[in-house]
């Protein structure tokens, strides 16, 4: 049995704040067992000893100069939001009502 | 042969010596383009007035006696997942439809500079996410070998543009093989540098750490010509290599392969791949081989777990990358009825504004880093990676390039692989290594197969840095087959019937 559940995926797409529809559950839900039955294969292939690598050229302490420059104006900024008002971004309420 | 059919860098010697000038090729590419593309699905934006205003500009500069960038004059389609003002940047999906990006990707800057026109910008799946064009929310692309074919993915625009002489060149990104593949299905050219050669900056994130940008071309010097115009260290993106790695057109003139050791990747040939690109693979190996390379077999047992790491790697990525889109700062806002909170107006927005493998791949993310399967998955891809890189690195210590087959297949059909996600993910077995140990990696065409007359690649991969090696051997194979041939890749393809 799959440890991919219906539940699991409704959870997963909200903590990923997609509303999907039930008929995208059941579809997501087979799908996403077949795919996760496929990549699990990593777990056999690795053991403790072996170091993970989250970037293929190893970069450190990539710094710039600390100096003010040019960049986009407040209007140019919220020139792509749906809605703004006085200079800043305008979202629904942040909080339910109850 | 007309202005059309002419590679980039003939196009600029003709330029250059004022034989034409950039307004009449750039005409002649947007004809093309208008008579195509409702056929093909290449551009999702065609920019006819910037294109040719930069042609005049450039035109003018160049009747003064200004000196002026290799390229200048030659015009380009970059894809639509580069940010470029003014310019609407959808990057394949309904998410972004209609935004205006208020910033210019570095890449687009460079061409700018460059005084290359740009013709448009390509079709891709949905945040690159596919390798079939098929993800789009604008519809896929066509092969232009056979318009009942995908062009590949996710830079089919790129590719199907470039194949059909809707662009000269064009540019691509590439995250598990969306250039090469691309190329590899429509007979074209294309090369995913090393990785942090070129900047990210203003490149919409698909997995950060595998993402490269690159060129598309119908032959290796104008790959070359193009890498050199785009490439270099960038202060905006602190993965960008602070070193140069030299020219590539200089590494394009080389005529010898002499002595070089190719590494024959054992596990990305025989089993798996089609007879027809198996054949052609080994007849390009054979060509080599009367030219003075040596041929060793190298095995890289770690590559038979690429896919599986990678499809929770670039997922993992994707999902936390994706998190922009929340109805806020740009994009479609989706409003439900009543009073909604701002979460529930981003999960109806992303609901509606999200294709299905990009919500797949979102949740599969969302799975693969979720506490209690972080090491389990996550971290043991992240472990994969480092044993691809290690046998990588014994391979390259045997062998100075390796090469396989680009694709295990000719290009599929539309529809063919959409409803199948794992088949879909199989196409990029041998281009996926190359993103997870940064290595850079070309797509070369070598012939046709047998079975459906179908353009076939060859990949070949350098160490990291080592990008000159590809041009290198690329160069020399491509003239080889020219001359055996008797005509370029391009020359096969079938007469497209215009309207």
């Amino acid at each position: 049995m799959s440890e991919i559940t219906p539940e699991l995926v409704r959870h997963l797409a909200g903590l990923a704040r997609i509303d999907v529809s039930e008929a995208e559950i059941e579809q997501f839900t087979h799908q996403l067992s077949l795919i996760v039955e496929s990549v699990a294969t990593v777990k056999a292939a690795v053991n403790d000893d072996i170091p993970a690598t989250s970037h293929p050229i190893p970069m450190a302490n990539v710094f710039r100069e600390d100096v003010v420059r040019p960049s986009l104006t407040q209007q140019q900024a919220l020139s792509g939001a749906a809605e703004s008002e006085s200079g800043r971004f305008k979202v629904s309420a942040i909080l339910d009502e109850d | 042969m007309s202005l059309i059919n002419k590679s980039a860098s003939e196009l600029a010697a003709l330029l250059n010596s004022k034989e034409i000038s950039s307004v009449e090729l750039t005409t002649a590419q947007l004809n093309q383009i208008d008579s195509l593309n409702p056929k093909i699905n290449s551009y999702l934006t065609i920019t006819h007035e910037l294109a040719l205003a930069q042609a005049k500009q450039v035109d003018e500069l160049r009747a003064k006696g200004e000196s002026l960038p290799a390229l200048a004059g030659v015009p380009i389609a970059v894809k639509d997942n580069l940010t470029t003002i003014g310019i609407e940047t959808t990057a394949g999906s309904k998410i972004l439809k209609g935004w205006i990006p208020p910033y210019n990707a570095t890449v687009v800057e460079k061409i700018l500079a460059s005084k290359m026109p740009i013709l448009g910008k390509t079709n891709m799946d949905e945040f690159a996410m596919g390798s079939s064009t098929e993800f789009s929310a604008f519809g896929p692309s066509l092969n232009p070998w056979d318009l009942t074919r995908t062009p590949g993915g996710s830079g089919g625009g790129s590719s199907s543009a470039v194949a059909s002489m809707q662009a000269p060149i064009a540019i691509g990104s590439d995250t598990g093989g969306s250039i090469r593949f691309p190329a590899a299905v429509t007979g074209s050219v294309g090369v995913k540098p090393t990785y942090g050669a070129i900047s990210r900056y203003g490149l919409i994130a698909l997995g950060s750490s595998l993402d490269q940008i690159g060129p598309v071309s119908r032959n290796v010097m104008d790959a070359a010509m193009l890498q050199d115009a785009i490439a270099g260290f960038d202060p905006m993106d602190a993965t960008s290599l602070p070193e140069s790695l030299g020219s590539m057109t200089e590494a394009a003139k080389n005529d010898s392969v002499k002595g070089l050791k190719i590494g024959i990747i054992r596990e990305l040939t025989g089993e798996g791949f089609q007879a027809g690109v198996s054949e052609k693979f080994q007849e390009a190996l054979e060509l080599l081989v009367a030219q003075g390379a040596e041929l060793v077999e190298v095995s890289c047992p770690s590559f038979q777990y690429a896919i599986a790491a990678y499809y929770l790697i670039q997922p993992a990525e994707a999902s936390s990358n994706l998190a922009r889109f929340d109805s806020v700062r740009f994009g479609l806002r989706v409003m439900p009825e009543g009073a909604p909170t701002v979460e529930k107006v981003m999960a109806a927005t992303r609901e509606a504004g999200f294709g299905p493998e990009v919500k797949r791949r979102i949740i599969l993310g969302t799975y693969a880093l979720s506490s209690g399967y972080y090491d389990a998955y996550y971290g043991s891809a992240q472990k994969v990676r480092t044993l691809i890189q290690q046998d990588l690195a014994k391979a390259f210590e045997q062998a100075d390039v390796l090469v396989s087959p680009t694709a295990p297949t000719t290009a599929f059909e539309l529809g063919e692989k959409q409803q199948d996600p794992l088949a879909m993910y199989l196409n990029d077995i041998a281009t996926i290594p190359a993103n997870l140990a940064g290595i850079p990696g070309m797509s070369l065409p070598v012939g046709l197969a047998k079975e459906d007359n179908l353009p076939v690649g060859l990949q070949i991969l350098a160490p990291a840095r080592e990008d000159a090696r590809l041009y290198k051997l690329g160069a020399v194979l491509e003239k080889l087959l020219e001359d055996k041939w008797q005509k370029r890749m391009i020359d096969f393809a079938p007469e497209l019937s215009v309207n």
